[in-house]
């Protein structure tokens, strides 16, 4: 009987999509718009209101500022396209910034980056073999992970700050200049755009949006399931690790704290959804990431710039995120 | 044998369905059907799948709101928003699948949601002496201090419908309540349905099990694409009467001419005693150029079949071969070594329906479509648009979401797919479920034409004309098990519809 059921909803579904399907594609534009226009808005508002923010030290402040956040958030969207979360970011972050200074005092640069990047990528794979063969829920295996991360820095450093002021080779992965522009900034630009080029146009891309968009249609289309979400893992706790590398090169200091371990999982988190990825896994893109992650930033830097309190920002990005979680459960009902 | 007809004139009907139609979308699920229940009086509903039992039977659970049509209740007009206004009408559903709380007691299932508390607490044995009257007035036999998730299924039902009695619903509708239970198992439910009977409740029987259906009711309803064929007497039907009435509904699409096999044509695809979950000791064979169909009831493992040959599940025993090698690990390795499967629901297992048409097509084949891993967009689109004209997909264009497409053409594009990966066999699970009658025609024309190429085909369908008009031969799967092989003459509906209806338990203690 079942089966006759079925029936019933498949007709059902056809019979909706005939309908209504122009009103639905109305709901995908709002939804590519939703980011744009009031990231475009924001910046024109902070244009005209204050003198400081349209020059070309503050927008590349910004920008070398969100370098980490904006790798991390965007091997993120992968991770979430493929219907997973990964909320142990901050504490690999935190891992790689303790493991690339303390190898950096004793080692050549270039062997302190790879650990630091190395050691972000090991997390990342426990993180997708426990979520893949244990079946365990991402967000606890991940919210795991991140104490038991967030653990071992700090107990590696115990509660020290290493200085690394007198490794100038170490800095220099981020403090040289090129073009005109901070090498923080393009290490930060390459693996970005090799992410978004990834998801959007090579093969592992593909099989990430039908992984995260229905699971059991893609494994029997002969997609490795398993596989491919581990690699999303894989992949965002790299891009942790290397966040954790480019930051510890820039301030030539490294230290396990709480503090990044916190916000930088829930930071990334809300670039991506205020970019318009789905939660739902699916749907998404790294464009949109990179544009919520900078919204954000255009609302923290706005508020300094005009001497407005910081805590206003927490209550703005409160509510953007309400907004946008809203507008994707919206768009998806309007699909339905 | 339960009810008594003269006693139950004297009163109106309990429930009483005047011209009632429903649609969902195109498909005419109901159309004028009316009906008349007795008061104390088991009266079952049968048709093929389809023919819309569940549909009128969820009309009354108002589980449905019928498009026209009146529904009566004792003689007066009412209308059911929601199960839970049939409730308070007395109308309770025992589903095929019981829901219970397995850590609970059967006493705290029986009455969640009503229980005798005070002060924000479960009185327990309040709880436990009103469980126990209730199980006495109607004979059953169940410890209440039994936990749920141990019971049988058959158990479960007795505490759904336990359920349904303590909430005093007085009509009880069954959808295919035996179809999960075993011999033993289905002996109990009878038995207790016969109890239900006899202590005065009424209940809507439906069931694929026309033995069961004689047996129990009184009463016979026959439906036949949504229309009703007629009610009956049970005293006066026979197992072969009501498969009479079920058939000879006229063509509704006609189908492409059957092209033989070559008589050399060899084996592609050979399946040997495989056991796996819902499938026992199954062998077949399926040559080049030959559609093989494999019919049955909903449930009678014909599914399960075909995802144990691709690798969907996993076998225990027996294996399936194609081209000398090993099938069932993986769907992957399946359609690597040539095997494709349509599977039966294209909105849970096909299609990604975010995705464009273009995307879904070119999924099972990327591999071969992408250069240094990034995929080689003008290849795809070609390749795709080659698939995509031949299963002849209209609507929306290739960038358009695979869920803007109609049923049908959503079908087409896992044809489309499937064409894709160049396979030497094709399992077919439901391919026209759900799809307008155009569709329909052209599926079987891509069907036809693929065996016409020299792949083996194994349809699996659920309606019975599909499967005559385009196999060469039927195997019919009953319990797990195939139990007929049908080729020429043989090919009737009748001879399938016996094959896949015969008594479960009888055939067992013959086998």
């Amino acid at each position: 009987m079942s089966r006759e059921t079925g029936h019933d909803t498949h007709g059902q579904l056809a019979a909706r999509a005939a309908l209504s399907g122009w009103r639905r594609v109305d709901a995908d534009r709002v939804r590519s718009l939703g980011i744009l226009l009031p990231f475009i808005a924001l910046f024109i508002t902070l244009s005209v209101t204050s003198s400081a923010f349209l020059t070309k030290v503050n927008l590349l402040d910004i920008l070398e500022q969100q370098s980490g956040t904006l790798i991390v958030a965007a091997a993120g969207t992968l991770v979430l396209v493929a219907g997973g979360l990964d909320l142990s970011v901050g504490a690999v972050y935190s891992l790689a910034t303790v493991t690339s200074g303390h190898f950096a005092q004793s080692t050549p640069a270039w062997v302190a980056i790879v650990l630091g990047i190395g050691v972000g990528s090991l997390v990342g794979l426990a993180n997708g073999l426990v979520v893949t063969v244990l079946r365990i829920n991402a967000l606890i295996t991940t919210l795991a992970m991140s104490f038991v991360v967030g653990g071992i820095a700090a107990l590696a450093t115990g509660g020290n700050i290493i200085t690394l002021f007198n490794k100038p080779g170490f800095g220099a992965l981020t403090q040289t200049e090129f073009i005109g522009v901070k090498t923080s900034i393009w290490v930060m630009l390459i693996p970005v755009l090799g992410l978004a080029l990834l998801l959007s146009r090579a093969k592992a891309g593909r099989y990430i949006y039908a992984v995260g968009g229905n699971a059991r249609a893609a494994r029997l289309a002969g997609v490795r399931v398993d596989a491919t979400r581990t690699m999303t893992f894989v992949l965002s706790g790299t891009a942790a690790g290397l966040a954790g590398v480019i930051d510890t090169s820039r301030v030539l200091s490294a230290s396990a704290s709480t503090q990044d371990t916190n916000t930088l999982a829930f930071t990334v988190l809300a670039g991506i959804v205020v970019g318009g990825t789905s939660i739902l896994g699916g749907d998404g893109a790294v464009w949109r990431t990179i544009v919520g992650i900078l919204f954000i930033a255009l609302i923290g830097n706005g508020y300094i710039l005009l001497g407005l309190n910081v805590l206003y920002q927490q209550i703005t990005l409160g509510v953007l995120l309400i907004v946008a979680v809203s507008l994707d459960v919206w768009t998806r009902r309007r699909r339905e | 044998m339960v009810s008594e007809p003269g006693v139950a004139a004297e009163r109106a009907a309990h429930v009483e369905l005047v011209r009632v139609s429903k649609r969902f979308g195109r498909a005419r699920a109901l159309d004028g059907v009316s009906l008349s229940v007795a008061h104390g009086s088991i009266h079952a509903l049968v048709g093929e799948n389809g023919a819309g039992k569940s549909t009128l039977g969820k009309i009354v659970a108002g589980e449905y709101i019928a498009d026209e049509g009146e529904l009566l209740l004792n003689g007066t007009p009412v209308s059911l928003h929601s199960p839970r206004a049939a409730l308070e009408y007395g109308i309770a559903t025992i589903a095929q699948e019981p829901s219970i709380v397995p850590h609970l007691s059967v006493a705290e299932n029986v009455l969640l949601g009503a229980e005798p508390s005070g002060g924000g607490f479960v009185r327990r044995r309040a709880l436990a002496r009103s469980y126990d009257a209730l199980a006495e007035s109607v004979g059953f036999d169940l410890p209440g201090s039994l936990l749920a998730g141990r019971l049988r299924i058959a158990e479960q039902q007795q505490v759904e419908i336990l359920r349904a009695l303590s909430r005093d619903a007085q009509l009880i509708i069954m959808d295919e309540p035996s179809a999960a239970l075993t011999g033993p198992d289905s002996a109990k439910l009878h038995r207790v349905i016969r109890q239900l009977a006899d202590g005065g409740k009424t209940v809507l029987l439906i069931s694929h099990f026309l033995r069961e259906v004689l047996d129990l009711a009184a009463k016979v309803t026959v439906l036949r694409d949504g229309r009703l064929i007629a009610t009956s007497d049970t005293s006066g039907a026979t197992e072969a009467s009501l498969v009479e009435a079920m058939l000879g509904r006229p063509l509704t699409a006609a189908f492409p001419r059957k092209q033989p096999p070559r008589a050399d044509a060899p084996v592609v695809l050979s399946v040997r005693s495989l056991t796996a979950p819902g499938v026992v000791d199954a062998s077949l064979d399926v040559r080049a150029g030959e559609v093989v169909g494999l019919a049955g009831l909903v449930g009678a493992g014909r599914t399960e079949l075909a995802r144990a040959i691709f690798g969907t599940s996993r076998a225990t025993a027996g294996e399936a071969v194609h081209e000398g090698r090993r099938l069932g690990h993986s769907p992957r390795r399946s359609l690597r070594a040539g095997v494709a499967m349509i599977p039966e629901s294209r909105t849970d297992e096909g299609l990604i329906m975010m995705r464009s048409v273009l995307e879904n097509v070119s999924l099972a084949r990327l591999g071969s479509l992408c250069r240094a891993g990034l995929v080689r967009r003008g290849a795809e689109r070609e390749a795709a648009g080659r698939v995509l004209a031949r299963c002849d997909v209209r609507g929306g264009g290739r960038a358009a979401a695979v869920r803007t497409l109609s049923g049908g053409n959503q079908q087409k594009v896992l044809f489309a797919r499937t064409l894709l990966c160049e396979p030497s066999v094709v399992l077919a699970d439901e391919p026209t479920r759900g799809v307008d009658v155009g569709a329909k025609r052209a599926i079987y024309d891509l069907l036809a034409a693929l065996a016409g190429e020299g792949l083996g085909v194994l349809l699996i369908s659920s309606e019975l004309e599909e499967i005559i008009g385009l196999s060469h031969r039927v195997l019919v799967m009953r319990g797990g098990r195939i139990v007929a092989e049908l080729t020429g003459d043989e090919l009737t509906e009748r001879a399938i519809l016996t094959a896949a209806f015969a008594d479960t338990q009888h055939v067992e203690t013959v086998a």
